[in-house]
């Protein structure tokens, strides 16, 4: 006989889970989800999946009748993550007897979790969000694959956040999925949205009652639907303080069970028994969940501060915090966010000032960054912030008069700032309070709003001529969204400062992700009392060194994070010749070099290097870790630096005045084409003639044409969609393309004299300055370099006629085309110097010699190709695989075992 | 709506019994089986009981005449083994899409025979997708749980290839069968839906699971509710299970089945357990007693044979099925 059952949302994992109206609320376990997890993300990220799986084996255990599992963070490769783990999960029986709700923003990790459990699952969660045809598009998906979904309250416009669009949405979304997709109405799970309380914000006051009203709705008029939330969120604005978060939380489910919401996502280890919670704190919280009183929040906050044992005598208190001094009185009142004597202690601060700005500048910044250090560690809640903001406000109110009237009636803002939550995401909570914070600091805000698409970003900051663009987002497919807008602020040459702020992004993928795509500066900003400081740094007059902090922090922790990155996949060689980085050679600007052939400078004046010394690694060789010139003022390693600079600088002049080292250069150009990824050279004398230098030289006789061949490597490393696997070969034309095309290369020494000196001080016992003269020689060897490939630039190959760059710009590389040498990261293989021997006839011209291992000596000494297609860049080759360096073995002619110990630290294992 | 869903309202079907115990019968030889088409074939290929629909159609053609003459209403294709993947071991990847046709048509010419003979008593072919030899929701190896020799989508690509084959060559139901890892059935039934939509076609769709020991689970772990909670998502024709079971052994499972389904019911089980040969020995009349005992309890709607059975094991099951009034369904209001 048939039981008469089935319009019941049934899901399965080995064993079923049938959701009955006998059932007790059905609890999703949370603990597996790296978004609000950081133990779990943790444990995900460093591969610790057995442990990771213990979290889900505890919660199973611990009662879950279902188990979220959410991999949404945006240095995960979140399909691997949640394919790997799902697969592990249904590995180990006790855990996967349970049903998976799969939980991702991102439909392709949804679909990757669909494609690997057997069971009934559920999907959280679809929405209306990007429209009708991919609700339906995902909507008969997740019917194919067989599961239930959760249908988030969520339209075209945004997030439903009242009762009405609450239920508007959930009614047309039913309607769409019952009647257009056959979904069966007992499988749809609707979220209505469970939005914080209690946060200082007026439109947050009905949150909680709309949820329940909505849900009351859902049950009554959607036959067959579910009802469940994300319990802590209602009470987000507490973090920090648990004994009010559990009973919010406790208090909120009771009430949410009662008008029908029979699923949710719960921490049981937060949730107090609602009949255990105090009754003056439950009445508190029930005030604020229904929105009882209009002090609802404020008697919650009050009854919150005096659960942390921090209740006052609040008369007696407040005489004691008044007897303080000026600065202790305004810095208390931005704290507590108490506004009765702000204005009378700012009229005090006034009088004891020049100018009245300069309190907003001191004594109100003072008191505000007290709230930012507070508020960023923990100790102040999200509407304890607002409140301090607008007694700043009400501050600033009342000096704008006194400001306005100084100079002569015109309002001057401190800086104008752009704020949008970007594209597809509509949480703003974040940003709001980043424009308040900002705004009462005398920021002029221009204030997007939320699902700002980035043409709208770029375009606005370009008329408002903002001084930084601030983006903000919550969920994770917005770390994309920002990735987009800092590459369209790179192409469209902006320089402001990109400010990253919400709550997934992070240091770790602002600097992994971001900043690589944006030449200026990008800093992510944890929390809105940081903003403040963040924003009046980047805009002080004095921000140079600010802003190359940042990028010289971001760029360490970058490489740091690439390094410890795992399991790297690699392509083979003919995969990644395909993927070459192709130039459009029809298009693509190719300058003909003004004099072909070689030339050597013999006598050249070493003084002329001083401008052209890069000095950070000079400290570097001095573990004297920093940039020039900052590190001369850096508070650890500033007096050592200064002190090594002053002796560099007596030695140098020394090299100068006394010609103490003799720098030499040897280089030429000529017609080259690439194959594959070789490199054809041509090499014939003809065009020497027309060098009117009497220290040109030209080789062989005017009818010889020798052809030589650069051998260039191709990375290997499997790369993302768009970006291409480099090999130096393909910034130069291929043979077929019948382009003609050159390249350059050179040999340049500083250190012809090196050895003879650093042996007298030697003698003389004198180590420091024997250190010194190589480390030396080595800079002027580096500079001369840098001044050769300009001269060749400039005056040679004469493509770049018109360039002017400061040394600094030399070193950062401004310039177009690039002069790698073999040995580093775009080319280590060493062999190619011997190549560039041969056709330079380097050794001859000037004396450097190869030795066995191919070191230079003099070791002052630089060599390199140069490449001048202004797409040219320096890129790292990585790891090659066995088919390359077969490969590699044959273009070069020498056994495999050879080619293996030459290009050994670059081989994969 | 196709005709099977009249006559299965009307009284209890009957399905075919095995096939390979059949073949077993005739003893092909390597020859047998490469005919002359695969002579020089570089892959041994004895064993390829799916390639005898192209080198021995004869044989398969007079296995299904003899299941009909037993009495079976529905025969399946011999296409236990027609994907892509299963054809790997033989590497005969590219023969999948001929060999689910031409098998399709050889059982549809015999049971149109049959029908032409008595229109009364239409025959149906059910098309034959079994689970593949790999599964999508177990490692092969036991120190990386996390790894997968199959994924969904090559599954859902050749359980794809193979349906496509299987209703252009004229069947009439499709049965994914044999079902160890609900994942890879869930592929096929993927596939199908895909298939229904592009096509608008309609066509029943039968699912078997397997329940594998006395543990009561699938192969990949799932009772009988969680699996049947885990497929109900496409409408089925029927549901029920298959092999590795004695009629015996599989009744519990099939009281379960019954009472949790909307769906119709099958079963074909095996002739009995194997004994310590692999050999069946459940006689015709000791498996027609067990399966008239579900009948009486009104558990089927479906009844046929599986490893062991043969043209006499159906002819038995016939016999008794004619005298017993299908399972009902409660449609709920």
């Amino acid at each position: 006989m048939l039981k008469n059952q089935n319009k019941y949302l049934t899901l399965s994992g080995l064993e079923p889970l049938v959701v009955t109206p006998e059932s007790n609320f059905i609890n999703v376990g949370e603990r597996t989800n790296v978004t609000g997890s950081r133990k779990f993300l943790r444990l995900i990220k460093e591969e610790k999946f057995d442990e990771a799986l213990e979290v889900a084996r505890h919660q199973v255990e611990g009662g879950a009748q279902i188990i979220d599992v959410n991999m949404d963070e945006g240095m995960l490769d979140g399909v691997e993550a949640m394919t790997t783990f799902l697969n592990l999960i249904a590995s180990e029986p006790d855990i996967s007897r349970v049903p998976i709700m799969i939980d991702s923003s991102k439909w392709e990790i949804i679909e990757a979790g669909l494609q690997v459990v057997q069971g009934k699952c559920v999907v959280n969660s679809i929405s209306l969000k990007e429209g009708e045809a991919e609700f339906i598009r995902q909507a008969k998906l997740v019917k194919r694959y067989g599961a239930a979904v959760i249908v988030m309250a969520f339209d075209e416009k945004g997030q439903a956040d009242t009762y009405q669009r609450r239920i508007d949405i959930c009614k047309r979304s039913y309607d769409i999925l019952v009647n257009q997709v056959n979904f069966k109405p007992q499988d749809i799970i609707f979220d209505p949205n469970i939005f914080p309380v209690a946060t200082g914000m007026d439109e947050h006051r009905k949150n909680a009652l709309d949820f329940f009203n909505a849900t009351k709705w859902i049950r009554e008029n959607l036959p067959y639907a579910n009802v469940s939330g994300g319990v802590s969120n209602v009470s987000f604005s507490f973090r920090g303080n648990d004994i009010v978060r559990e009973a919010m939380h406790s208090a909120f489910l009771f009430h949410a069970i009662q008008n029908g919401m029979n699923l949710g996502i719960v921490n049981p280890a937060m949730l107090e028994i609602y009949d255990e919670i105090p009754k003056d704190l439950l009445d508190c919280v029930e005030d604020v969940l229904f929105d009882k009183r209009d002090d609802a929040t404020e008697r919650l906050l009050e009854f919150a501060e005096t659960v942390k044992g921090q209740k006052k005598q609040e008369d007696s208190v407040i005489q004691e915090w008044r007897n303080g001094t000026i600065q202790e009185r305004i810095t208390h009142a931005l704290v507590k966010g108490i506004d009765a004597f702000i204005v009378e202690d700012v009229e005090e601060a006034r009088q004891s000032v020049l100018r009245p700005i300069e309190v907003i500048e001191g004594h109100l910044m003072i008191g505000m960054n007290v709230v930012g250090d507070l508020f960023g560690s923990g100790k102040m809640f999200l509407p304890q912030v607002v409140k301090s903001a607008r007694v700043m406000k009400k501050a600033v109110a009342y000096l704008q008069p006194y400001i306005e009237a100084e100079k002569g009636g015109k309002v001057e803002f401190a800086g104008k700032i752009l704020m949008a939550t970007v594209k597809g995401d509509v949480h703003d909570i974040g940003k709001n309070i980043v424009s308040v914070v900002l705004g009462c600091n005398n920021y002029e805000i221009i204030d997007l709003g939320v699902m700002v698409p980035p043409e709208k970003i770029i375009e606005a900051a370009k008329k408002e001529q903002v001084d930084v663009i601030g983006l903000s987002g919550l969920i994770t497919p917005s770390l994309d969204e920002m990735v987009y807008v800092s590459k369209e602020m790179e192409r469209q040459d902006f320089n402001i400062p990109l400010m990253i702020g919400g709550a997934t992004t992070s240091r770790a993928h602002s600097a992994v992700k971001i900043a690589p795509n944006y030449n200026h500066t990008v800093i992510h900003v944890n929390d809105a009392s940081r903003a403040v400081a963040v924003v009046s740094n980047l805009l002080n007059k004095d921000n140079k060194v600010y802003k190359e902090q940042i990028r010289e922090e971001y760029d360490a922790f970058r490489e740091q994070f690439l390094n410890r990155s795992k399991k790297k996949i690699y392509i083979s060689i003919e995969a990644a010749r395909k993927n070459k980085y192709k130039i459009d050679w029809n298009t693509t600007e190719i300058v003909k070099p003004k004099q072909l052939g070689i030339q050597t400078i013999n006598d050249f004046d070493i003084s002329k290097l001083e401008t052209y010394i890069d000095w950070s690694p000079f400290f570097r060789s001095w573990d004297l870790h920093g940039k020039y010139p900052n590190v001369l003022k850096d508070k650890v390693v500033g007096e050592q630096a200064t002190e090594l600079f002053k002796d560099a600088q007596i030695l140098l002049k020394r090299i100068f005045d006394e010609k103490l080292l003799q720098a030499k250069a040897v280089f030429g150009l000529f017609p080259a084409n690439s194959i594959n990824d070789d490199i054809e050279v041509k090499v014939s004398s003809v065009i020497s003639s027309l060098s009117t230098s009497p220290k040109t030289s030209s080789v062989e006789n005017k009818d010889e044409e020798k052809m030589f061949k650069f051998l260039t490597l191709r990375q290997q490393l499997k790369k993302r969609e768009g970006s291409p696997n480099f090999a130096l070969a393909d910034f130069i034309a291929p043979k077929e393309s019948g382009v003609k095309d050159y390249i350059g290369c050179f040999c340049v020494s500083t250190g012809f004299g090196t050895q003879e000196l650093a042996q007298q001080f030697e003698e003389a016992h004198d180590d420091y300055n024997s250190i010194m003269i190589k480390a030396l020689a080595d800079r002027l060897a580096e500079a001369f370099a840098e001044y050769l490939h300009e001269h060749v630039r400039k005056d040679v190959w004469t493509y770049d006629s018109t360039e002017d760059f400061s040394n600094e710009e030399l070193i950062k590389e401004s310039y177009k085309g690039i002069r790698p040498a073999p040995g580093y990261p775009a080319c280590p293989d060493h062999l190619e110097k011997n190549t560039i021997w041969d056709l330079l006839n380097v050794e001859k011209e000037i004396g450097v010699k190869l030795t066995e291992s191919l070191a230079m000596w003099p070791a002052a000494s630089v060599s390199g190709y140069y490449f001048a297609n202004k797409e040219a860049k320096y890129f790292g080759l990585g790891k090659i695989t066995e088919d390359q360096l077969i490969d590699y073995s044959k273009r070069r002619n020498i056994n495999i075992d050879e080619a293996r110990k030459w290009l050994s630290p670059n081989l994969t294992e | 709506m196709s005709k099977i869903y009249q006559a299965i309202q009307k009284r209890i079907l009957v399905l075919d019994g095995a096939m390979g115990t059949m073949l077993q019968r005739y003893d092909f030889s390597e020859e047998d089986f490469r005919g002359e088409r695969f002579k020089d074939y570089p892959t041994s290929l004895k064993g390829n009981n799916d390639l005898l629909s192209l080198t021995q159609p004869k044989a398969i053609a007079e296995i299904h005449r003899k299941y009909f003459e037993a009495g079976a209403d529905i025969v399946e294709t011999n296409t236990f083994s027609g994907t892509s993947i299963a054809m790997a071991d033989y590497n005969m990847e590219d023969l999948v899409y001929e060999l689910n046709y031409e098998s399709a048509k050889i059982a549809k010419q015999v049971a149109d025979e049959f029908t032409n003979l008595n229109p009364d008593q239409p025959r149906f072919v059910a098309g034959s997708i079994g689970p593949t030899n790999k599964t999508a929701s177990l490692s092969p190896d036991v120190n990386k749980p996390e790894y997968r020799a199959i994924t969904f989508e090559e599954l859902r690509v050749a359980y794809k290839q193979q349906t496509e084959a299987l209703i252009d060559g004229g069947v009439d139901v499709l049965l994914v069968e044999t079902i160890f890892d609900t994942l890879n059935a869930k592929a096929a039934l993927f596939a199908i839906d895909e298939l229904k939509e592009e096509r608008n076609i309609e066509i029943p769709i039968m699912v078997s699971g397997t329940i594998t020991d006395a543990s009561g689970r699938t192969l990949s772990g799932q009772t009988v509710e969680a699996f049947l909670a885990s497929i109900s998502h496409i409408p089925l024709l029927s549901v029920g299970f298959n092999c590795a079971l004695g009629a015996e052994q599989l009744k519990p499972y099939m009281q379960r089945l019954s009472y949790e389904t909307e769906s119709f019911t099958s079963a074909h089980p095996n002739a009995g357990l194997p004994n310590a040969f692999g050999e069946y020995e459940q006689t015709p009349k000791e498996m027609q007693l067990l399966i008239e005992d579900y009948l009486k309890e009104g558990l089927i709607n479906i009844i046929g044979g599986c490893c062991g059975t043969n043209p006499e094991h159906i002819k038995a099951i016939a016999e008794v099925a004619k005298n017993y009034e299908p399972r009902k369904i409660v449609i709920p209001a």
